[in-house]
């Protein structure tokens, strides 16, 4: 049902919403960029419709609202668990297509890969509501239409904002909070048809490609800073990690914190082992990861990458993961394979 | 909510030293492990690590732990009485069951011994059918010899080739080499029913199952376990994965047939 407010109208909505759910939504902080002087657009929680960033790209994603960087499996005393406590209230996110996209990737690995359910991850996931933001248009290193994540079928609410207005079409949950301050009009979600960026992706990954010279020039420039992975909306790995408090070293807790395929030690083993050692071949796994492992694993219709472009946008030794994308397109597609090394 | 991350705790209920660095601690427990599987080991505090089974009971299980870092240090310091924290098994196994009319083959390297040793020890104690069982050890040196008791027990149920790299000792007596010499002179009476088994670091596996594939051995008739960093035990964390293959889910033990086209 579609419903239209002006600002204070919403601003009420929002009000009312918060007395439940901690709201969150891409926020600009000035002068807090990833490079200098620069703003930083990220996810934080927010009061009013003037808080949220609707014009830049956030640049970093959602997913630490439910998976966060660091988080708390237990505490330990000498002689028992206990589990950390979460907060009743439940979660709203205004996100764009793509990283409500890239939420059902997450998903996949958390809840349904292998037969365990990650209770962590499910906790808070289940109380995450989706306020979907329209794009108005494509950013430069966007290409979420090529991979099918430009659009979203389920929301609790569609936003677009345009000026003063803002549209909603809000799913049955949600009616009768939007309805009491908005009113009723048509509206129809209209999402990103086409990116400057356009990706070919190859269905058949030949295994001779791992050993073709395409990888070697990440070897030369990626600095293995694990940037990529960070704001990766899909990016899921991480890594266990014990520390005990220093006023009493028998009491503790088990963490989480999120790790990088790119950084070293990843998969350092004791004895000595690890694997993937050049810069180039991390380049590899997670490319293919993202864009043909995690379909062929569990035969879903999409790739794990969701076209946000923002690996692209972070990295400091600029490389395109859609320019290696179409590298390895090309080395995929030429017949003769010329450029194979062994 | 089911939390698999919990771990639950197990009495050490004996701690046997094999070697200087690898000792064999025996927990009590019901959990029920098949040969091959893995548990997450941990000490709060300290932390966690993937550790094979090495031989269970009814009501214990056993972990031969290598003292290589920060948790296998403190694991070594404890004694019997002591508590070590568990979850799992995680992992899929050998598939011992398919293999009760073949002759098996088993070759391993160090550490590798470990994880085939219920093997070893459900063929003694006939609680597992085959038609006949075929032991192939390689160590470093004498010192670094594993399970050396249950060694001389198992000579008397199946043929057992023990090597070692080198002798320091000067006192050695048996076979000196590495593990591919024994498997080219193994001997294979029915090429067809035979299964081969191999565990051990990287490069010991590779060569022998180059050496076994000489022998004419089919690849679909050989299993290796791989070892990876793994977090989690459980699909989630991604340390464990090659290409599309989570190692602690589908693994640790594979075909060769499919661990051929894993590429890290
Ligand atoms: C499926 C599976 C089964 C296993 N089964 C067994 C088993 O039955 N028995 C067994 O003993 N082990 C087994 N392992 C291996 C075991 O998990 C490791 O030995 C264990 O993780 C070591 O933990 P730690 O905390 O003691 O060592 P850590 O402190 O994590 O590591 C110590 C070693 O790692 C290396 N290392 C650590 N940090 C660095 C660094 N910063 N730079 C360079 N090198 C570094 C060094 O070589 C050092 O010796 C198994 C592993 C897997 C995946
Ligand atoms: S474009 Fe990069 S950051 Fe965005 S989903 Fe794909 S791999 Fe992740
Ligand atoms: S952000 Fe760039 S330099 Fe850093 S790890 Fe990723 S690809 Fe390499
Ligand atoms: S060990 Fe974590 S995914 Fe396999």
């Amino acid at each position: 049902m579609g419903y239209s407010f002006n600002i204070s109208t919403f601003n009420n909505v929002l009000r009312e919403l918060s007395a439940d759910y901690i709201i969150y939504a891409p926020v600009k902080i000035f002068n807090k960029g990833v490079f200098s002087d620069t703003d930083l657009v990220t996810y934080g929680q927010i009061k009013t419709l003037e808080d949220i960033e609707f014009e830049e790209k956030s640049h970093f994603s959602s997913k630490e609202i439910f998976f966060p960087i660091t988080q708390t499996l237990f505490y330990f005393t000498e002689d028992a668990f206990s589990l950390p406590k979460i907060s009743p209230k439940k979660i709203i996110i205004f996100c764009r297509p793509c990283d409500a996209n890239g939420i059902q990737r997450l998903d996949q690995i958390f809840l349904k890969n292998g037969d365990l359910m990650d209770n962590y991850y499910n906790e808070l996931r289940k109380k995450v509501h989706l306020f979907v933001l329209e794009c108005k248009y494509s950013f430069d290193t966007c290409f979420c239409v090529s991979m099918g994540a430009n659009k979203v079928d389920r929301y609790s609410a569609f936003i677009r904002r345009a000026g003063d207005t803002v549209l909603c079409d809000v799913s049955v949950d949600f009616e009768d909070r939007f309805s009491k301050y908005g009113t009723y009009v048509n509206m129809t979600p209209v999402f990103i048809e086409s990116n400057d960026i356009k990706v070919d992706i190859p269905e058949k990954i030949p295994k001779s490609i791992f050993y073709h010279k395409l990888w070697d020039e990440y070897s030369e420039r990626c600095i293995a800073c694990g940037r990529c992975n960070v704001v990766c909306p899909t990016c899921s790995c991480f890594t266990m990690q014990d520390i005990f408090y220093e006023d009493n070293p028998y009491c503790g807790e088990r963490r989480r914190v999120w790790a990088s395929c790119m950084i070293d030690g990843f998969t350092d083993m004791a004895g000595g082992n690890s694997f993937r050692k050049n810069k180039g071949e991390r380049m590899r796994f997670r490319l293919l990861h993202k864009i043909h492992d995690f379909k062929q694993k569990f035969g879903s219709n999409h790739h794990m990458c969701v076209g946000c472009g923002r690996c692209s946008d972070v990295c400091p030794e600029n490389i395109s993961f859609t320019a290696c994308i179409q590298k390895l397109n090309q080395a995929v597609q030429s017949s003769d394979q010329r450029g194979l090394k062994s | 909510m089911n939390n698999p991350y919990l771990p639950v705790k197990a009495k050490i209920i004996n701690v046997k030293p094999q070697t200087e660095i690898d000792y064999t601690f025996r927990l009590e427990t019901a959990i029920k492990v098949a040969s091959g599987q893995f548990f997450e080991v941990s000490i709060p505090n300290v932390g966690e690590a993937p550790i094979s089974v090495s031989d269970f009971g009814d009501d214990w299980i056993e972990m031969t732990i290598r003292n290589v870092g920060k948790l296998t240090n403190v694991i070594h310091k404890l004694k019997p009485g002591s508590h070590l924290f568990i979850r799992g098994p995680y992992g899929n196994g050998f598939p011992i069951q398919q293999m009760s009319d073949k002759d098996l083959i088993i070759a391993v390297g160090g550490t590798g011994l470990a994880p085939v040793k219920s093997i070893l020890s459900q063929y003694c104690k006939k609680t597992i059918h085959l038609k006949s069982l075929t032991l192939l050890t390689g160590f470093k040196s004498p010192a670094d010899i594993l399970f050396r008791e249950e060694i001389e027990e198992w000579r008397k149920e199946f043929c057992v080739e023990l090597t070692v790299d080198k002798d320091d000792t000067k006192n050695w007596t048996g076979n000196i080499g590495l593990i591919t010499g024994l498997i080219s002179k193994v001997s294979i009476s029915d090429i067809t029913n035979t299964q081969v088994i191999t565990v051990g670091p990287p490069i010991m596996m590779k060569f022998s199952v180059i050496e076994f594939l000489n022998r004419k051995i089919a690849k679909e008739n050989i299993w290796v376990s791989f070892e990876r960093k793994m977090c989690c035990g459980i699909g989630k964390c991604g340390h464990c994965k090659i290409d599309n293959t989570y190692i602690c889910l589908d693994g640790p033990v594979f075909n060769y047939y499919v661990a051929q086209n894993l590429i890290d």
